[in-house]
């Protein structure tokens, strides 16, 4: 079992656990990630290492109630635990001192860039932050962003804060204004993603974004991860989750990505027909 | 009574109702029928069936046991070199195995020796007695085990027997390997047969540590050199999938067999939404592939509502590398049998999901290195299957996060670990390997021989080095 110790919600359905896992806590890096279950029943849940404490024996997840499982997670509270956590899987982000880089995250995924932009800015680089979301409520890591980049963009679609509009416009602005980008590490939507790819392919600049498929076992065992990558298809739980964002096949991504939305819907149905949102599957 | 050429028939469940549920398809002889099976046997001196049996079980001897009415001692003789007697007899390839040998088969039918291993297991099982904890000597040394399939149960049994502690390192949630996430329950029953096994080990005294990834939450030279490992076993077996290489693989439907077996075995897809793992079966279901994996991905799917499954294989029926039993259990249940037909691309609809399998029709040509006579396409034989989805079960190969992370671990070219054939012993000293990682996909008695020999290889390895006799 994996305790819960800190829980807080960062927006509105989005939660933050700092659960004890000292062997994951030892080992974890930068762009990796782990599989979470419930209880018994559950699913595994692949999640961000969002941040880890060796000396504590911690990592922090932070994640979106967007589903059953997720859903019935954030009924959790400190003191609770998890079944099964195991970690840490895929492969860690390429840290080494580029020079100026960006990190761009969006939504959620500001938690994953977080723990990588602060590897980029501890190995030396000049890293400029770009975190984006629909509105300023649903905003997070913000303090903890500005405290790793040396320059910090805030993004939201509505306009409640920072600027009006997607985080590939400020990109945009950054390249317009001449800055000497070495590399883009991107995380968020898909379709996010790949509109950072597309800004960033005619200028040539690196572009690494970290992909989520649907995920079983994250060892390599299943092949449901799969993703199209240039001319190979890659199980994105070992090859990656890290790729070379001009070559990765993002329409292919997103439509894998609805294979078990009938099922789902069914699932959520099933959850909210019981009383107070949470059904007997998840009990525990 | 009079003599019988043909084996005893073993009780099954119904084909039309077995096909709608996930109960196990065989439920196993009787006593009677146990007894008038054993009787079929010569107990034959020279014994020719043994030789035929991968850890050669003293077949006559257990066999003799259960005409005498002791299934408990039947079963000690089998525990002798085979200590998953209950799954062995259930899963062993026995017609290309003991009873191929079998000096009945030349007239009729080899006596069921797969089926009286079965008996005796289940039988002793029912018996306390059989199961009691037992305390062995500490000897003070640690072993690590990575991977708790056939191959690394059985080494972390001997192993624990011999004194030595043992840790069994897991990367899933849940310990068995293959056992667990691929055989499917209709069978091998796993809490009755394969969880009761594991809980006999841990009666012995072996740690299963379940969610730990070799490569990933450790490496095999931190476990050696900072957690106080002696020797290690890997038996971390062939789970990664192959895929055909062909057009439309990545479409929505598709599955490797691993996944498609692991969501329904392993996460309990089939009882969705009680449980969190959806799965996508749909109304027709094509599995491409003749083994074993093949044919329980189909009979899966038959169970999960599919209407039709079908096997699509390149080869003909004589061929099938799947165990007898299962193509037969198959075919009664209605699985369709596209024999001498390869899939040359998967075709998709507007919305990304498999519509169909574009196949072409195969005749045997020459015989090629395998000694099978090679399939070739028959010109302007394509045809369209309709299938809404389509399972891989063309094999697996090594995981390599193991290899690739430990210093001086020799593999082969296909990425195999290279071991001993006698000792499991590896390029890297105090590291022993054996099942499917080293011998690619290949049976759970033999996975279970290798565990075997490398358990005697490491407790002589461990013993030099405890008496400081190593080099
Ligand atoms: C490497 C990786 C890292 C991730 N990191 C984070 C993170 O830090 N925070 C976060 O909130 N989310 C993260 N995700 C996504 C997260 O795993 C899914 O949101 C979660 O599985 C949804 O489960 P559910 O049952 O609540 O929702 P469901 O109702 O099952 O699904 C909602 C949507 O989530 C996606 N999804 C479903 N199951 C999976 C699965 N097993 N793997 C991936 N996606 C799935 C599907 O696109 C689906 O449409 C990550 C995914 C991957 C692969
Ligand atoms: C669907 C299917 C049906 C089969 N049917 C039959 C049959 O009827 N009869 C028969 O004799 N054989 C059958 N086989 C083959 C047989 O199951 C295998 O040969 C046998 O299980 C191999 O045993 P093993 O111990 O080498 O590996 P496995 O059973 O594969 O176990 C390996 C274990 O190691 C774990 N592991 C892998 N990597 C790591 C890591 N890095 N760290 C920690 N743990 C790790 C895996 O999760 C797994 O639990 C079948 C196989 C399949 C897939
Ligand atoms: S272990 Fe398998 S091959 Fe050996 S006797 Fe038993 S059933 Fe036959
Ligand atoms: S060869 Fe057949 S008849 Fe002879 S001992 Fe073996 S099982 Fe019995
Ligand atoms: S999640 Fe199974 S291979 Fe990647």
């Amino acid at each position: 079992m994996y305790k819960i110790l800190v829980k807080k919600e960062l927006a509105p359905s989005v939660q933050l656990f700092e659960l004890s896992a000292p062997r994951i806590a030892r080992k974890a890096q930068p762009g990796q990630f782990v599989i979470v279950r419930l209880n018994e029943e559950g699913e595994r849940v692949p999640l961000t290492i969002a941040d880890f404490d060796r000396a504590k024996g911690t990592v922090t997840i932070i994640f979106q109630e967007v589903g059953a499982s997720t859903k019935a997670m954030g009924l959790l509270n400190e003191g609770d635990a998890l079944l099964d956590v195991v970690g840490p899987l895929g492969k860690p982000t390429h840290i080494e001192n580029f020079g100026t880089v960006v990190c761009i995250g969006g939504g959620i995924g500001i938690a994953p860039v977080y723990p990588i932009a602060r590897g980029l800015k501890q190995a030396g680089n000049k890293v400029i932050s770009i975190i984006g979301a629909r509105s300023k409520d649903i905003l997070i890591l913000e303090d903890e962003m500005k405290a790793v980049s040396d320059q910090l963009l805030v993004t939201t679609d509505d306009g409640s804060k920072g600027q009006q509009g997607f985080v590939t416009d400020q990109l945009k602005q950054l390249i317009d204004a001449g800055v000497n980008i070495a590399l883009v590490v991107a995380i968020g939507p898909v379709i996010m993603m790949r509109s950072v790819a597309e800004v960033t392919r005619p200028y040539a600049i690196e572009t690494v974004v970290s992909l989520n498929p649907i995920m079983v076992d994250g060892t390599g065992m299943c092949g449901g991860c799969r993703v199209q990558v240039g001319a190979e298809s890659k199980f994105a739980c070992v090859d990656g989750p890290e790729f070379d964002a001009h070559q990765v096949d993002f329409a292919g991504l997103m439509a894998r990505q609805k294979m078990y939305l009938p099922q789902e819907k069914h699932h959520q149905q099933h959850c909210s027909d019981q009383q107070g949102g949470s059904c007997k599957c998840h009990s525990h | 009574m009079s003599f019988s050429l043909t084996k005893h028939k073993m009780p099954e469940q119904d084909p039309q109702v077995r096909a709608k549920n996930f109960n196990e398809v065989t439920l196993g002889y009787s006593a009677e029928d146990a007894l008038n099976e054993a009787k079929r046997c010569l107990n034959c001196k020279h014994a020719p069936c043994r030789q035929g049996c991968p850890v050669q079980v003293n077949i006559p001897a257990f066999i003799k046991q259960i005409k005498e009415g002791d299934a408990g001692a039947a079963i000690a003789t089998i525990k002798e070199v085979n200590s998953l007697p209950a799954v062995c007899g259930r899963v062993c390839p026995q017609e290309e195995q003991c009873e191929k040998y079998c000096v009945l088969a030349k007239k009729g039918e080899a006596v069921g020796i797969g089926r009286l291993e079965r008996y005796a297991a289940d039988r002793a099982g029912n018996n306390v007695q059989a199961i009691r904890p037992v305390a062995y000597p500490d000897k003070g040394q640690k072993v690590a085990v990575i991977g708790s399939g056939p191959a690394g149960l059985t080494a972390a049994g001997d192993l624990a027997k011999l004194g030595y502690k043992v840790t069994v390192f897991e990367a899933l949630h849940a310990p068995g390997g293959v056992l667990v996430y691929g055989i499917p329950e209709f069978r091998l029953p796993k809490d009755a047969v394969v969880k009761a096994e594991i809980d006999n080990l841990r009666k012995i005294g072996v740690e299963i540590i379940v969610n730990a990834v070799a490569g990933k939450t450790f490496t095999i030279d931190e476990l050696m050199e900072e957690e106080g490992y002696q020797a290690v076993f890997i038996a971390t077996g062939a789970g990664l999938p192959y895929f055909m290489g062909i057009p439309g693989e990545n479409l929505n439907g598709v599955y490797a067999a691993n996944e498609f077996l692991t969501r329904c075995n392993l996460m309990k897809a089939y009882k969705f939404p009680a449980c969190g793992t959806p799965i996508h079966v749909g109304k027709r279901v094509a599995v491409v592939g003749g083994g074993n994996v093949a044919m329980d991905a189909a009979r899966t799917a038959l169970r999960l509502g599919a209407d039709h499954a079908y096997i699509v294989y390149r080869r003909s029926e004589a061929e099938l590398p799947a165990r007898q039993e299962e193509v037969h259990h198959a075919k009664e249940e209605g699985i369709e049998f596209q024999l001498l037909t390869n899939p040359v691309a998967i075709l998709g609809n507007e919305q990304g999901w498999v519509r169909a399998l574009q196949c072409v029709r195969m005749e045997l040509g020459e015989p090629d290195a395998s000694g099978r006579r090679r399939p070739v396409e028959v010109k302007g034989s394509e045809f369209e299957l309709e299938v809404d989805t389509a399972v891989i079960a063309i094999g697996q190969g090594p995981n390599p996060l193991v290899q690739s992370t430990t210093k001086g671990l020799e593999t082969n070219k296909k990425g195999n670990i290279i071991a001993d054939p006698e000792t499991g012993a590896t390029s890297k000293a105090g590291v022993f390997a054996g099942g499917d990682i080293v011998t690619g996909a290949a049976t759970v008695i033999l996975a279970m021989g290798a565990g075997k020999k490398a358990a005697a290889a490491i407790d002589q390895y461990l013993t030099a080095k405890r008496t400081g006799q190593t080099e």
